[in-house]
């Protein structure tokens, strides 16, 4: 790889060993891919508190915060001293909330060692934002920013609905981004793999949350990691807005590795088809028609059998403060049934909106609860004798049955309402 | 545990095939043959406490890859992808070196932070050259596999 001197001179330690270690990575990182060089970047979205027993016993072998962050965010065996971070950087989820030990199931220990870490990040520079869409509280980045973001949900939207540039990140990529301003230019940074090379064509309108969820999870299976640029030859009636972005990109991350996608009129990118395609033809064509997405629907619902519902899990991509707003409105003055319960995630800053909207207290006073930091995908937890679960999100029923061995029905957010009121699924194709 | 490498006959030797490719990570090892066409998911994926694919529907569901050289199509899933094989190498149960066809930013940070030599980009496809049980002998510094077919070791 080609350096510049400033490169140069991190890699032989002029700005310490941390970022030493951490150009050493990149250099490793950077040649397995083949990378001719590296880029600026000014923006990292990653996991970087410690939060396993593992990571506490590293810890507690007397290097403290340092040595965690030299494993698991540098691939360094040395223990470093690490500085404050150069770039911004924004905390991404977790594997629990940490002001809900005992539905997490967590020791005081972990809790503990959590909120010291947390601290220390902190201090070092990162956001404490705890959410997979960093992109709704306070980092929406410009159109061609360069970014090292994890979280394949968050990687699609930044590349597809922004515009901005990012590869899928690890934990390991944006430890080094963070103390070195670098992360290597291939893949996603370049304007060649940006290009779709094929196209869903819509024969369907396509309007509702739900509907965007069926129409990522279609495509994402078919195009898998290849980009792909949606069209309708009537134009799309109603312009997507976040929540719908939001779910469609999470769904084609799912079923599919979509990390870049085009809409015709709408993605920056994608002024028209020839702009999507680079004035090439496209490899494929494919049709997203009424059968398309009955099937869609079919697939995601594949687990569902059982109509009694044990719990009721909205806010995957976490919520945004318009789809808490509906859930509200569609509870209001109704109760979550006895033998079942709602959870609803959403970031902590949206939360706190919520809290003062008096989202909350609707939500709460019909037994349901908001929460943050994480999600029962991300966390392992759900409710006490779950075996069935409905979902607004393709992408936690994508998950969910695969990591748990629950049931999954998805459906729209007021048949998800609705079965949390009455303990049963009464939803069904619409 | 690795058995150890005997003497090659004359007559085994017919057997050895060789790939060439491109280094991903550098170094040398050597073992078992764990194939799959497949690709494989990280975090959610794999289990990385006793280096296990875990992955409802997958091939290798139940089948461990320790001190395997695990060959497959690529890397897919959640960004966690790295964080999984690099905490499979703290465990001891990572994979001994990574054979594949399709790099991505997933792929190759695993591969890094795994620390097992790994290669790509090969003159023959090595999902149809090898098979699970095969002895593979990975030298990526020099950009060679070479492959003991099973049958030639059991008669070897």
């Amino acid at each position: 790889m080609q350096l510049t001197d400033h490169e140069k001179a991190m890699l032989d330690g002029q700005e310490g060993p941390a970022v030493q270690k951490a150009m050493d990575l990149l250099m490793r990182y950077g040649e397995a891919l083949g990378a001719e060089r590296l880029v600026e970047t000014h923006n990292v979205c990653a996991t970087i508190t410690a939060t396993t027993p593992l990571q506490r016993d590293i810890a507690l072998k007397g290097g403290g915060m340092d040595a965690v962050f030299s494993e698991f965010s540098l691939d360094s065996q040395e223990v470093v001293k690490i500085p404050k971070f150069k770039t911004f950087t924004s905390h991404l989820q977790l594997g629990f909330d940490p002001n809900q030990p005992e539905r997490f199931g967590l020791s005081d220990d972990i809790v503990q060692f959590y909120g010291k870490s947390e601290k220390h990040v902190a201090g070092l520079g990162a956001q404490i934002m705890n959410t997979c869409t960093p992109y709704q509280v306070g980092n929406i980045p410009t159109r061609g920013e360069h970014c090292a973001w994890m979280e394949s949900s968050a990687v699609v939207y930044c590349n597809s609905v922004l515009g901005a540039r990012t590869n899928t990140e690890g934990r390991e990529s944006c430890g080094a981004a963070m103390l070195t301003g670098r992360i290597p230019d291939w893949g996603y940074h370049q304007d060649a793999p940006r290009l779709a090379t094929h196209v869903i064509e819509l024969d369907v309108d396509v309007e509702s949350v739900q509907d965007w969820g069926l129409l990522g999870y279609f495509m994402g299976d078919l195009v898998q990691d290849r980009v792909p640029v949606v069209y309708s030859r009537h134009g799309i009636k109603r312009v997507p807005n976040l929540p719908r972005l939001k779910h469609f990109g999470a769904a084609a991350s799912s079923s599919g590795g979509v990390e870049m996608y085009h809409i015709m009129g709408i993605t920056p990118e994608a002024l028209s088809l020839e702009q999507a395609l680079g004035g090439k033809a496209p490899v494929e064509v494919f049709r997203y028609g009424e059968a398309e997405r009955r099937a869609t629907y079919e697939k995601i619902n594949a687990t569902g059998t059982e109509a009694d519902i044990q719990y009721v899990m909205l806010g995957c991509p976490h919520y945004t403060i318009e789809q808490i707003w509906e859930a509200a409105q569609l509870i209001e003055g109704r109760r979550v049934h006895e033998n079942c319960e709602l959870w609803i995630f959403t970031p902590r800053a949206i939360k706190s909106l919520a809290d003062r909207n008096g989202y909350t207290e609707i939500i709460e006073k019909a037994g349901g609860i908001i929460m943050s930091d994480s999600c029962s995908a991300m966390s392992r937890a759900v409710p006490k004798g779950t075996k069935t679960v409905a979902l607004d999100s393709a992408k936690q029923a994508h998950y969910l049955p695969a990591i748990l061995g629950v049931q999954a029905w998805f459906g729209t957010t007021a048949q998800c309402i609705d079965a949390a009121c009455t303990g049963r699924w009464n939803g069904g194709y619409a | 545990m690795k058995p150890s490498i005997e003497p090659q006959p004359v007559k085994a030797r017919a057997a050895v095939l060789t790939l060439r490719g491109r280094k991903v990570v550098p170094g040398v090892a050597e073992g078992e043959a764990l194939v799959t066409q497949d690709h494989i998911s990280g975090w959610g994926g794999i289990d990385s406490r006793t280096g296990t694919i875990i992955e409802t529907r997958h091939e290798l569901r139940g089948q461990s890859f320790a001190g395997k050289v695990l060959v497959f199509p690529g890397a897919k899933g959640s960004s966690g992808w790295s964080a999984a094989f690099h905490l499979a190498r703290l465990m001891n149960v990572a994979p001994a070196a990574f054979l594949f066809n399709e790099m991505t930013t997933k792929m190759a940070l695993g591969a890094v932070v795994t620390h097992a030599p790994s290669m790509t980009d090969f003159d023959s496809d090595p999902l149809k050259c090898i098979e699970t049980g095969d002895w593979v002998r990975v030298d990526a510094d020099r950009g060679i596999v070479e492959i003991t077919k099973k049958n030639a070791r059991a008669s070897s």
